[in-house]
């Protein structure tokens, strides 16, 4: 097979919803043997293109042709194109918890003798297939017992058990750490050599440099440009010109920090796991946060870091075995999410949909969720002052819906993010601990987050940013903490910061003060 | 006309049901040749489905946090026999004996409401333990006997509003019941318009108000002359006063407060709620407490009404009253649904049961019929969800506000659409 083979061609692809173009003409081509990055913003149709090539939205619902392998085909269910050899893997796992890798892999496709599960047969192709995917577990190892790393791996044996010819994953490594996001992309690297094609969806772009052959941009429902390694056209800045349809002078707001004295301050917080005794999340964790600062935690993940964060706030996590909390120099009994609240403090949560919406509100019941006691008097709503406030913060934070009214999950993530953050601004907190705020929101939506947070610290509110990604801490923090294994390693100026040094106090044990 | 349907919403969302049941009286009323609303007919269908349509309040929360109550004819049935019994053994006064139900119904919540919120099993299980146990209960107290209650008690339960002053030609308590409502809803009406104008938001014309309370102003006349002109000594039945009373207070509990905002949370999304400070153990338990009260009241009166408490008393309530709330358009999963919403799912109920009885159907038919309006009413509304439209109930019982936009699979940028038409934003 010539490199230049053309596995994948889709034409003119246009896909109309009531009152939305999705998709008006897109074109993709992917040739055989290659990883092909498709990059756009939240909302540009990525997932729109995915679901037409998947059978999702089946032939005859959408406008333009699919050519694959040489032949015009017409998907008419996800179905007939896993038949074709197109298998995609969502964001979101679809592995069953209680059921064990080796069931995972064939449901829905086991081998079969007569009429019974042919559990041996089933048994020797799953070793065959953990090993193709570097998967070192027991085929009998039940789902829920294995980190999302491993899971991502058993989602991708699972296709290959499928003859797959063409392998689409969408956001793999959304959530991963480093090390299995790494481990993911070696993997892609040693399939791709075996001749596997593969389609990535990806917001990371440094991912995207590393491993894509090469890349498709799309930005509100068009393609813009398909750029190739080859060509030696791929880096960052251009991706990202390309996504926004502009130039983006700096993908952090300027920013010039007015910091004040210390006024929160934690002290040996010491936190056990919830399940498993005797294993500490938190070990005898300190640290403090200055008026107007933005203080930064980096770790791995699994590090402790939301563990750290949740069990400050009102201790909604794991045991407490000890460790003070201090804010103007006073001690906070913080026992309750509610007595966090009333003092001041706020957490914005690292999952949206799951623990910081309630996905049947409007946009004004969840900005008003947290601050209820703001608005009411004995129990009873005002509902001059929820609306009034819920159009305050629609406006001053330029939440994108027509009125407060509207459905939450009518709204797209980034603006779902502004919500959820101006529900914990109508708290009025004097310190936010936002965990992953920018996460799973596009490229725009980020930069007006961090613009909020900026301007958050210069009305003397302390922010501490937790967040995966290492550019971002070192973009709008002031001061990082570096978190490894429970226990907090190094605090590091911005000045002195840089990915190396994080990295490092990021995966060593030995506390050092930098 | 879209002035006219925007500024009926939160009112009149319900409206589809309204037509539904409407309908429902109009075919019967047909069917039967006009029996349906005789003013002796209409004062049966409330004194015979007060004590479920109060339970079905209670029920549409405890469904909204995501559970179920299977004990309430149980407890109903406990707290019946514990009223008759310490009025005839003990010769307590009855009002005495009232309330001594009510705190028996507390007790019985609290204990509910320790194993659903405190040790956390499912309330499903907690009421099925519930429901053996107290129908064992009221055995075991009332020697399986059927005990009679007093003159008060029956009042309750079945008695009618006083006759006092001139001569109106109709019940003077109905006709005084009837301009106090006239009145408070016209008075609510140019209170809301005030506070539209106030916030700058968008008043409706006044020829909307005026038609609505037209409208309103014309059913209660409507109503006040169907209850106010029985045979002498009626009226609109005690039980309903109670009823309707209840149903105001309810409503604006769940739509107005903090607990009932703090209900719709929990059902809606537990974790995040509790993340936003609400205290999700403290709201089971006072939902799972609730219920059993109102099973209490219901067991009341219904004892009021057959004059005495016996040992099959609220066999199979839990089903009616589950029925009502999900006609009226709760979901299973929890968070979604209305306490008018139930309660007019609990009156298309009493409705139907009352018009297959003047037809003289037979109970097993009526059964079936039952059966199949119940899952006709749900399938609708599911068919309605997966096809992405607004479903009947979904629309008619929304909060206020909440598009009932439930996502379809995949269907996440016709959802959009009232966003941003010009902007696309599927999740990529």
């Amino acid at each position: 097979m010539s490199q230049d083979h053309v596995v994948l061609e889709m034409k003119h692809i246009t896909k109309v919803f009531p009152g939305v173009k999705a998709l008006d003409d897109v074109n993709l081509v992917v040739k055989a043997g290659e990883i092909h990055a498709i990059c756009g913003e939240n909302g540009a149709g990525k997932s729109t293109l995915m679901k037409v090539l998947s059978g999702v939205y089946p032939h005859g619902t959408f406008e333009g042709e699919l050519v694959f392998q040489g032949q015009s085909v017409e998907f008419k269910d996800i179905k007939s194109s896993e038949d074709a050899g197109i298998v995609i893997i969502h964001q979101e796992l679809a592995l069953i918890p209680e059921l064990s890798i080796m069931e995972n892999i064939f449901l829905g496709n086991e081998p079969k003798s007569g009429i019974a599960i042919d559990w041996v047969e089933a048994r020797r192709r799953s070793m065959d297939l953990m090993a193709r995917v570097g998967l070192d577990e027991s085929p009998d190892t039940a789902i829920k017992n294995i980190g999302v790393g491993k899971q991502q791996l058993v989602e991708i044996a699972k296709a290959l058990s499928k003859d797959v010819k063409l392998l689409i994953l969408d956001e793999p490594t959304s959530a991963l750490n480093e090390d299995d996001s790494e481990d993911l992309l070696n993997l892609l690297r040693g399939l791709k050599a075996k001749g596997m094609t593969s389609i990535m969806i990806s917001h990371k772009l440094n991912e995207i440099e590393e491993i894509a052959d090469s890349i498709t941009i799309i930005r509100d429902g068009r393609t813009v440009e398909t750029l190739s390694v080859e060509n030696h056209e791929i880096d960052q800045d251009r991706i990202i010109r390309g996504m926004v349809g502009r130039t983006m002078e700096a993908r952090y707001p300027e920013h010039t920090p007015n910091i004040g004295e210390v006024f929160f301050e934690v002290k040996d917080w010491t936190v056990e796991h919830p399940q498993v005794p005797g294993r500490m999340v938190c070990k005898g964790s300190s640290f403090n946060v200055r008026r107007g600062e933005i203080v930064g935690f980096a770790g791995l993940m699994g590090a402790g870091r939301t563990e750290l964060a949740r069990s400050l706030f009102g201790r909604s996590y794991g045991k407490y075995h000890g460790g003070q909390i201090f804010k103007d120099g006073q001690e906070l009994e913080l026992g309750t999410v509610r007595k966090a609240i009333e003092s001041g403090v706020a957490y914005l949560s690292e999952d949206r949909k799951t623990l910081g919406l309630n996905l049947l509100d409007s946009v004004m019941q969840t900005i008003v969720s947290a601050g209820l006691r703001r608005i009411s008097k004995r129990t009873v709503i005002d509902q001059n002052e929820e609306y009034v406030a819920a159009e305050g913060y629609r406006k001053s934070l330029r939440i994108k819906v027509n009125d407060v009214y509207r459905n939450i999950n009518t709204l797209s993530g980034g603006n779902q993010q502004k919500a959820v953050l101006a529900k914990w601004l109508f708290t009025e907190p004097d310190v936010l601990i936002l965990d992953e705020p920018t996460r799973g929101i596009d490229v725009g939506a980020k930069y007006e987050i961090y613009g909020l947070i900026q301007n958050l610290a210069d009305q003397g509110k302390g922010v501490v940013v937790i967040s995966s990604e290492l550019p971002e801490l070192l973009g709008i923090c002031d001061r990082i903490y570096t978190i490894f294994e429970g226990r907090i390693t190094g605090s590091v100026l911005r000045k002195d910061a840089t990915q190396e040094n994080l990295m490092r106090l990021m995966t060593t044990p030995t506390p050092s003060a930098a | 006309m879209a002035t006219l349907r925007d500024s009926f919403r939160g009112n009149i969302r319900s409206f589809g049901m309204v037509i539904a049941l409407v309908a429902l009286i109009v075919f019967f009323q047909w069917r039967t040749g006009g029996n349906v609303l005789t003013p002796s007919n209409a004062m049966n269908i409330i004194i015979n489905n007060s004590h479920v349509l109060i339970m079905t309040m209670g029920m549409l929360m405890v469904i909204v946090i995501g559970h179920i109550d299977l004990s309430v004819g149980s407890v109903a049935a406990t707290v019946g026999i514990v009223v008759a019994l310490v009025i005839q053994n003990w010769h307590w006064n009855w009002i005495l004996a009232v309330l001594l139900g009510l705190a028996v119904g507390f007790a019985v919540g609290s204990w509910q409401g320790f194993w659903l919120a405190k040790v956390g099993i499912p309330g499903f299980i907690t009421t099925l333990a519930g429901m053996m146990f107290f129908r064992g209960l009221n055995q075991y107290i009332g020697h399986s006997k059927t005990i009679p209650v007093p003159e008060g008690i029956q009042q309750m339960g079945s008695g009618y509003l006083p006759e006092w002053g001139p001569n109106t030609g109709m019940n003077n308590s109905t006709l005084l019941l009837g301009i106090i409502a006239i009145v408070a809803i016209v008075f609510l009406e140019f209170r809301k318009r005030a506070r539209l104008a106030r916030i700058h938001a968008d008043v409706p014309p006044m020829y909307v108000s005026i038609s609505k309370l037209v409208l309103f102003g014309v059913v209660i006349g409507y109503l006040v002359h169907l209850f106010g002109t029985g045979r002498p000594g009626t009226s609109f039945p005690i039980p309903g006063v109670i009823l309707v009373v209840l149903a105001l207070i309810y409503s604006f509990v769940t739509s107005r407060t903090t607990i009932g905002r703090h209900v719709y949370a929990v059902g809606g999304n537990r974790a995040a709620a509790a993340l936003s400070g609400v205290n999700t153990k403290g709201t089971y338990f006072f939902v799972m407490l609730n219920m059993s009260v109102l099973a209490a009241l219901a067991g009341i009166l219904f004892i009021g009404r057959m004059r005495a408490s016996g040992p099959a008393d609220g066999l199979n309530w839990e089903l009616d009253v589950i029925a009502a709330v999900f006609i009226g358009g709760a979901a299973v999963s929890g968070g979604v649904g209305t306490v008018m919403g139930s309660i007019i799912g609990g009156l298309v109920m009493a409705v139907l049961n009352n018009g297959l009885q003047l037809m003289g159907t037979g109970a097993a038919s009526q059964q079936m019929i039952k059966g199949l309006v119940l899952l006709a009413a749900v399938a609708f509304d599911v068919y309605n969800k997966t096809q992405g439209k607004p479903s009947i109930t979904g629309w008619l019982t929304r909060k206020k506000g909440s598009a009932g936009s439930q996502d379809a699979e995949g269907g996440s940028v016709a959802e959009a659409g009232p966003v941003n038409p010009a902007e696309p934003t599927a999740t990529a």
